[in-house]
C-alpha cells in the first residue's frame, strides 16, 4: 500500500485517497470549437508514462481535496507532492522520494 | 523440422526411456537481419498471431520479439477464464470466436492446452445485477452465445461449495452460466503456440528489447533498433500488453491506454473441492481450482497506473473477503502465491487490433483485465490484419479512430464493474 502525503493533512495510507489519473489536463476553454480530434484527445488520450509520472489524487475519506503528485511508475515511489493549480515541481538532482512537505492547515 | 509430435503412445515410450530423449520445443536462432514480418510480444496473442501467419497466410520468414522470456508475462501470470458472454455484438463475435478455436486448439497445436469447459458461473447479488444478467443472458441468445439464468438453489447445485444463506452482506440472488467457458493451462497455451510457430519456421528470439522504431522518408516502418541490433522489417505487430504505449511511442503513435498493475494469488493445493469457475464482479471474486489442487483466485486492479508488476496487499485481501464469504469452506486455507501483472486498459474496456497511422505498424493491445480467454481469437484475426493489411470483419469495429468517431464498444457500462 502506498503511503500518501496529502498537502493538508500529511501523511496517509492510500486506502484513504482515490486516484485521479494524469494530471494538468486543462479543459478546454472554448469546447464548441474543438473537433472531434482534439475531444478524443481530451477524454482518453493519457500519457501513461513509463516513468516520472504527474498525477491527481483526492483525499476522499480525508479531507476531501484534489492534490498532483509526481511518482515513478517503474518504482512506485513518490518524488514530490503539491498543490493543484501549482507548476509541476522540477525534480531535484538527487531524488529524496516521500520527503513529507509543511503540513498546512 | 522434424519435431516430435506428442501423443499418449509417445509419452509412454518416452517414460519407459526415463524421458531423456525429448527435443527442446522451439530453437534458440539468432536474429536474421530481415525479416517479412515481426511481432513485438511474446506472450500468447504474439505467439500466436505469428503462428497464424505462418499457417494461413504463408508467411514464414517471421521472428516474434520477446523482451523476457515466453510466457513470462502476463500470460502466465492471469486466472485462465475463458468465457465470451459479452453484451454487445461486436464483442460476442470476438470473444465467440475465440471461445470455438480453443475447443479444437490442443487438437490444432498437438499440444495439449487443458482447454477444460467446466463452466463459468457468474454471480448477481443485487436487483441491478439480475437485470444486467438477464439482459445478457437474452443479447447473448441472439449472437448465438450460450448463456442461461440461475436461480440461487440451480447455483448451488453447480457450484456445491457455494453459500447462498441470506446471512452474508451481499447474498446470491442468483447467476448466468456459461456452460461452454471453463479454463484452460496458460503456460501450455504459450509454450504451444511457441513450438507450432517454431515447427512453421517462425524465429522465437527471447531476451530482445524493442529500443527503438525506425521508418523511412515516407514515415513506413523499416527497422527495428533491438537489444540484439537492428533488424529489419517492413511490417511490425505489436503485442506488448501493458508495455504497448512504450513500444508504439517510440514511432510517434498515441493511444488511449493506461497501464495498471493486476493481481493474482493460489492457495496450497487441496484434492478437488470446485467444479466450475466462479466470478462475482459486485464483491470482486474470480475463483477456480487448478489441476494441481490450488484455488487460483483473481484480485482486481490496483488504483493507479504503473509498470512494477506488483501491487498493494489491500486488493488481494478484498477479493478474500468476498471469497471467504461465499465459500466459508475456504476459510482456513492458506494462501501460497500472490503476484501481478500489468494490464493495458481502454476507455471502454474493449481492445484494439487495428492498423495505426504508421504504414506497416499494427497494434493489438487494449485486453485489459481480460485478455487471455480471446488468446486464439485475437491471434488470429491480428494475423489476418498483418498479412492483408486490411481487418478481419470481426476485428473491423475495433479501431483506434473509434475513440474520435463516437464509436466506443463500452462493455465497460455494461459491466459495471472495474474490469
Amino acid at each position: 500500500m502506498l503511503l500518501i502525503v496529502c498537502p493538508y493533512c500529511g501523511k496517509r495510507p492510500e486506502i484513504e485517497f482515490s486516484y485521479g489519473g494524469q494530471a494538468h489536463i486543462a479543459r478546454p476553454l472554448q469546447p464548441s470549437q474543438l473537433d472531434d480530434e482534439a475531444w478524443a484527445e481530451f477524454l482518453y488520450m493519457r500519457a501513461n508514462t513509463k516513468g516520472v509520472y504527474a498525477e491527481r489524487w483526492r483525499h476522499s475519506r480525508g479531507c476531501g481535496r484534489f492534490f498532483n503528485a509526481l511518482r515513478d511508475t517503474t518504482t512506485d515511489h513518490f518524488l514530490a507532492f503539491y498543490e493543484s493549480g501549482e507548476a509541476r515541481p522540477g525534480l531535484p538532482a538527487t531524488a529524496a522520494p516521500t520527503a513529507a512537505p509543511e503540513r498546512k492547515t | 523440422m522434424g519435431k516430435q509430435s506428442f501423443s499418449g503412445l509417445s509419452l509412454i515410450w518416452r517414460g519407459l526411456s526415463r524421458h531423456r530423449h525429448w527435443q527442446n520445443q522451439w530453437r534458440k536462432p539468432l536474429p536474421k537481419a530481415q525479416y517479412d514480418a515481426i511481432i513485438v510480444g511474446g506472450g500468447g496473442h504474439g505467439l500466436g498471431c505469428a503462428y497464424y501467419l505462418a499457417k494461413e497466410h504463408g508467411l514464414t520468414n517471421i521472428a516474434v520479439l520477446e523482451k523476457g522470456w515466453i510466457g513470462g508475462g502476463n500470460t502466465g501470470r492471469n486466472t485462465t477464464i475463458i468465457r465470451s458472454n459479452y453484451l454487445f455484438n461486436e464483442s460476442a463475435a470476438l470473444y465467440d470466436h475465440s471461445v470455438k478455436l480453443w475447443e479444437s486448439l490442443s487438437q490444432s497445436l498437438n499440444y495439449n492446452v487443458m482447454f477444460s469447459p467446466r463452466g463459468v458461473m457468474m454471480l448477481a447479488h443485487t436487483v441491478h445485477d439480475i437485470q444486467v444478467f438477464k439482459r445478457h443472458v437474452h443479447a447473448n441468445r441472439c449472437n448465438g452465445v450460450d448463456n442461461e439464468w440461475l436461480e440461487p438453489a440451480e447455483a448451488k447445485e453447480f457450484c456445491p461449495p457455494l453459500n447462498i444463506e441470506d446471512n452474508i452482506r451481499y447474498p446470491v440472488l442468483g447467476a448466468a452460466l456459461q456452460r461452454r467457458g471453463g479454463t484452460a493451462r496458460h503456460d501450455a497455451v504459450a509454450w504451444g503456440y511457441a513450438r507450432a510457430a517454431d515447427a512453421l519456421g517462425v524465429d522465437i528470439i527471447e531476451n530482445c528489447e524493442v529500443t527503438g522504431i525506425r521508418r523511412d522518408a515516407n514515415g513506413a516502418v523499416e527497422a527495428l533498433q533491438t537489444s540484439r541490433g537492428i533488424i529489419r522489417s517492413r511490417k511490425v505487430g505489436v503485442s506488448a500488453a501493458g508495455h504497448t504505449s512504450v513500444i508504439l511511442a517510440m514511432a510517434g503513435v498515441h493511444l488511449p491506454l493506461e497501464s495498471y498493475p493486476l493481481q493474482a494469488l493460489v492457495s496450497e493445493p487441496v484434492k478437488p473441492v470446485f467444479p466450475c469457475v466462479v466470478m462475482s464482479n459486485t464483491i470482486h471474486a474470480y475463483i477456480s481450482q487448478s489441476d494441481k489442487g490450488e484455488l487460483v483466485i483473481g484480485a482486481g486492479t490496483d488504483a493507479y497506473t504503473s509498470y512494477t508488476q506488483r501491487g498493494a496487499l489491500h486488493v488481494n485481501t478484498h477479493t478474500l473477503d468476498a471469497v471467504c464469504e461465499l465459500f466459508p469452506a475456504f476459510r482456513r486455507l492458506r494462501m501460497m502465491r500472490n503476484w501481478g501483472g500489468i494490464v493495458d486498459v481502454t476507455p471502454d474496456r474493449s481492445p484494439i487490433i487495428a492498423k495505426t497511422q504508421v504504414p506497416g505498424l499494427y497494434v493489438n493491445c487494449g485486453w485489459g483485465t481480460g485478455g487471455f480467454k480471446a488468446t486464439p481469437g485475437s491471434a488470429h484475426v491480428f494475423a489476418w490484419t498483418i498479412a492483408r493489411d486490411e481487418p478481419h470483419p470481426i476485428n473491423a469495429p475495433f479501431t483506434i479512430e473509434r475513440f474520435r468517431d463516437g464509436y466506443l464498444i463500452d462493455e465497460a457500462a455494461a459491466a459495471a464493474v472495474a474490469h
